[in-house]
């Protein structure tokens, strides 16, 4: 069923909330500011919450089952997560504040820093980036800084596996550089020959994603971040994939130089539908005064009975503030909480099963499914959705198809290497009966595909609305139900 | 803790895979890194969890438990309790991005309908789905600006009554540029007093202007003259916007402005220490493929039903990599749809009585502390909902007296604006009772004397 939009909704004269009449004499309002129009909807709460109640139901959760999106890690969120960080103690708490009245919010930012650079062997932490996107802009400006600070202004590039995540190249170019692509070898790592040949004095940094999009570990990592090192170059590690290394492997001791964390993939913070995440960026000590700031630090040591007194540094040749306050502080509480209650054998658990879990559905699917670079993965894989006896059929299809069988589809179309991508990324928190029913109705459409290509081409068939016209959204672009000059047509 | 395997479940997974052990796979990572130890404090339990972070969250003193007359870009407002109600809905908050849109309708209409509230709020055509922050949106507003204009125009005119930490993250974004110009906020005599100023600054080099309203310092200012300068010089004019005031005020949309961003936060979004909070941004039609983040439009599927899609994808990073708009990629959704709900309860009638009773409840404060002999209220222009009190000590002095009678001061500009040493800024929202009014009115004149 169509549900009508707040402003079809609305009729005048409703009200949701109101507020008291003020309690002061009035003044004058500012002559010739004041706004004739504002063109809001008028309802009740009860309407609101039954739109949004409606609206809800027409989402696919992670609450709800199985979301298997190949590089999103969309792993179960504790609910305690969402109580501690709703705490008034923290949620009321506003970030201008002297710094004597939030101790609790700072020891917690404080701490989380220790745990992430424990987790990661790197030398210290900035929580500022509010995403991975964020983290990476971040990064590559901290790698630039450094090169400048150094005097060294021949570098302009930096090198990109043609395997990464398009926020990769994107936040590189952002931030004033060129673009190398470099390919992958036979076995889905860095072609080694390809980065030896591409590194030079002209090269900044590496950008490299390990385990890599395809859910591979890559294999010559330490002799990858050495090339780069020799050349005076500096690497990026982008920690989107971090959840395959908890306790297994620190990408401090891999040779990464700069890493973003998302808290929003790794550390079980729920991602709201697109957001908010975290991105906190880590570095080695050498590089630790180029991070954004301020951060967190104690301004006097603490004893037995008294606790440290903490507070804000801005590091000595900070890159600046890439967001105003301290950054996503709610998503912070909620990642902590996480840590604390996995220590460091829970997270290598994690790890362990999230890997488990991936390669026992790759075991399960890899005789349906072509897997192009097939051998153990870490935390994803990525398989072919397409099959050249069954022509039409496309990675679409198959994602469109799952959701007939009641399942969240995979990624797809990323990594851009593999021709029909379907990434697929379990995590650790689905359990085998889950597991089983995925590759079940996996292995169905993989059949289906051959017999009856049409239940593929027009699924999905039991959703609110089936497969929509992007053209049409493109072409028309109504990207508002407000619009003045438009007449709507009713819902 | 989450783990749901058993050990027979286990043993069978690997024998299906091949491996002997969870060992096994984990072979291709170079033994001298593998399994380091890492020194974590133990597991907690959740009872043991929830109990350490009520501890450390009660280690705060918060607007809770204080009168807050402290804002500067965060504001305590009151939030009905219906909005977070929806937010836990796990339907919304534990969904992804909305990439497969026949499973994700509830969330792509919800931000269908945040951008169309932002373009009532704002009086422009377009809304994107959202930026992390109103500082991050501010810079993104710049790297439109630089690659509408191609590079070619390479001066950037700030005006100093932008948040000075919006300011910073202007300049570390605009960082990787090479060339330009960024001016207009320079530390000077009277920060207060810049309109004139600016409007100077522009030329035929300009690519953007950006001006807050109301500014830093509370004051509302008519930004039409400006608009109309710089579009004489073929520049664009961005306005930083604190969306309630817009419940009452002219909508930049109806000045002249080519761009609108913001913090959403005052929009039902808990103050939160500093975050998560929702960066706006709202431009004119003709700019909408230079737009960066996500963009949600209506359409129709196979059957002819009204649906909704992620749209313009074209411009984003998963596809166009290095030649994005932006790199951006996850970015608020939830709290958009915070902000959705907010403006859905309060409706019309009611963010224009927010606002108001900001309005109110501000100048009152203003006329009182005015009277105080040894402070003194600069803000000669109309202003909103904070205002700037010079005082007859230092701010943090202030504050620290103030702290011990129950009352969060206001923000000391002399951190930003030496002129502006010993000014503090006032923020009054419906939430300051008359009560909290007087309190403030009666230590700061108990301070003077002391
Ligand atoms: C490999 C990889 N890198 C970077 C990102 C960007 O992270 P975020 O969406 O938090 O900005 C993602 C997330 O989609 C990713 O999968």
């Amino acid at each position: 069923m169509t549900e009508p939009t707040l402003f079809e909704l609305s009729s005048p004269g409703r009200r949701g909330v109101r507020f008291p009449e003020p309690d002061v004499p009035k003044s004058a309002l500012p002559e010739g500011f004041v706004r004739k129009e504002l063109p809001l909807p008028e309802l009740t709460e009860v309407d609101v919450v039954r739109h949004f109640v409606h609206l809800s139901q027409k989402n696919y959760a992670v609450d709800y089952g199985i979301y298997p999106l190949g590089s999103c890690t969309m792993k179960y969120n504790p609910k305690i997560n969402e109580d501690m960080a709703r705490l008034p103690g923290f949620a009321l708490a506003h970030p201008l504040q002297p710094i004597d009245t939030v101790q609790g919010s700072l020891a917690l930012m404080y701490e989380l820093q220790e745990l992430l650079k424990e987790i990661t062997g790197m030398g210290a932490v900035s929580l500022q980036p509010a995403a991975g996107a964020h983290g990476e802009l971040t990064g590559v400006l901290i790698i630039r800084a450094y090169h400048k600070s150094r005097g060294d202004t021949k570098r302009t590039k930096i090198l990109i596996p043609d395997s990464a995540h398009g926020t990769n190249p994107a936040s590189s170019a952002m931030s004033g550089y060129e673009v190398v692509q470099l390919p992958s070898d036979k076995r889905g790592n860095v072609d080694l020959e390809a980065l030896k040949a591409a590194c030079d004095e002209t090269v900044a940094g590496l950008m490299l994603t390990n385990p890599n999009t395809l859910g591979l570990f890559e294999e010559n990592v330490l002799e990858v971040t050495r090339v780069v090192h020799e050349a005076g170059g500096l690497v990026y590690g982008d920690g989107a994939n971090l959840n395959a290394l908890l306790g297994i492997a620190r990408p401090g001791d891999m040779g990464f130089d700069i890493l973003h964390l998302n808290l929003h993939k790794t550390f079980s913070t729920p991602h709201g539908g697109g957001g908010p995440g975290s991105g906190p960026v880590a570095v080695i000590e050498p590089l630790a005064e180029f991070l954004p700031g301020p951060i967190v630090t104690i301004l006097e040591e603490g004893s037995d009975e008294v606790p440290p007194l903490y507070g804000f540094k801005m590091p000595s040749r900070s890159i600046g503030r890439v967001k105003a306050f301290h950054g996503h502080f709610g998503v912070m509480v909620r990642a902590y909480t996480y840590i604390m209650m996995h220590g460091a054998e829970g997270l290598r658990k994690v790890a362990e099963h999230a890997v488990l879990n991936a390669n026992y559905l790759l075991a399960r699917l890899r005789h349906v499914y072509k897997v192009p670079y097939d051998r153990i993965c870490k935390h994803e894989f990525v398989t072919e959705g397409i099959w050249d006896d069954a022509p039409e059929i496309h990675a679409l299809d198959v994602a469109k198809r799952l959701i007939d069988y009641d399942f969240h589809p995979p990624t797809n179309y990323f990594p851009l290497i593999v021709r029909e991508a379907l990434m697929i990324e379990p995590t650790e928190t689905e359990s085998k009966q889950t597991l089983d029913k995925f590759a079940d109705a996996m292995i169905k459409i993989a059949e289906e595909a051959h017999t009856q290509p049409e239940l593929l081409k027009s699924a999905p068939h039991n959703t609110p609305v089936g497969r929509l016209d992007e053209v049409k959204a493109a072409k028309e672009l109504v990207l508002c139900c407000w619009f003045p000059e438009r007449e709507r047509q009713p819902a | 803790m989450f783990l749901p395997h058993t050990d027979s479940e286990r043993s069978e997974m690997l024998k299906t895979i091949g491996v002997s052990s969870i060992d096994d796979l984990f072979q291709d990572v170079p033994e001298k890194v593998r399994y380091p130890t890492l020194n974590l404090p133990p597991a907690l339990t959740e009872m043991e969890v929830s109990a350490q972070l009520q501890q450390m969250a009660l280690a705060n003193e918060t607007t809770q438990d204080l009168a807050c007359f402290l804002g500067a870009g965060a504001y305590n407002h009151y939030i009905p309790a219906a909005v977070d109600h929806i937010l836990r809905r796990n339907e919304f908050y534990t969904a992804y991005t909305p990439y497969q849109p026949e499973v994700s309708q509830g969330m792509l209409q919800a931000i269908f309908e945040y951008q169309s509230l932002m373009c009532a709020l704002t009086g422009m055509e377009v809304s994107n789905a959202s930026h992390y922050d109103g500082a991050t949106a501010t810079a993104e507003a710049g790297i439109m600006a630089y690659h509408t204009f191609r590079g070619k125009r390479t001066r950037f005119v700030l005006s100093p009554g932008i948040h000075p930490q919006y300011r910073q993250v202007f300049r570390t974004y605009m960082s990787g540029y090479e060339n330009l110009e960024i001016v207009g906020d320079e530390v000077e005599d009277n920060p207060m007093n810049y309109l004139e100023r600016l409007g100077g600054l522009v030329n035929s080099n300009t690519a953007l202007v950006i001006v807050q309203y109301p500014d830093f310092f509370g004051q509302i200012h008519d930004f039409a003259p400006l608009a109309e300068k710089v579009h004489q010089a073929g520049g664009l004019l961005c306005v930083v916007v604190n969306p309630i005031a817009l419940g009452l005020l002219k909508p930049p949309g109806e000045f002249g402005a080519d761009i609108v961003v913001g913090d959403g936060q005052p929009l039902g979004i808990p103050l939160s220490f500093g975050g998560p909070y929702l960066g706006i941004f709202t431009t004119r039609k003709e700019y909408v493929r230079r737009i960066a983040g996500r963009l949600v439009g209506e359409t129709v599927d196979t059957q002819g039903r009204r649906g909704y899609v992620l749209t313009l994808t074209a411009r984003e990073q998963h596809i166009r990599r290095e030649k994005a708009t932006s790199n951006i990629c996850t970015n608020q959704g939830l709290m958009a749809l915070a902000a959705t709900v907010y403006l859905a309860l309060v409706g019309k009638e009611g963010l224009r009585q927010v606002a108001e009773l900001c309005y109110h409840k501000a100048h009152y404060a203003a006329q009182r502390i005015a009277e105080i002999p040894g402070y003194r209220v600069l803000n000669t222009q109309p202003f909103f909902h904070e205002f700037v009190v010079q005082c007859p000590k230092p701010v943090a002095e202030i504050n620290e007296y103030l702290l011990d009678y129950g009352i969060l001061g206001g923000y000391d500009l002399g951190q930003d604006y030496t002129a502006l040493t010993n000014h503090m800024l006032i923020a009054v929202t419906e939430m300051n009772s008359r009560e909290e009014i007087e309190t403030l009115v009666e230590y700061l004149k108990e301070f003077a004397h002391d």
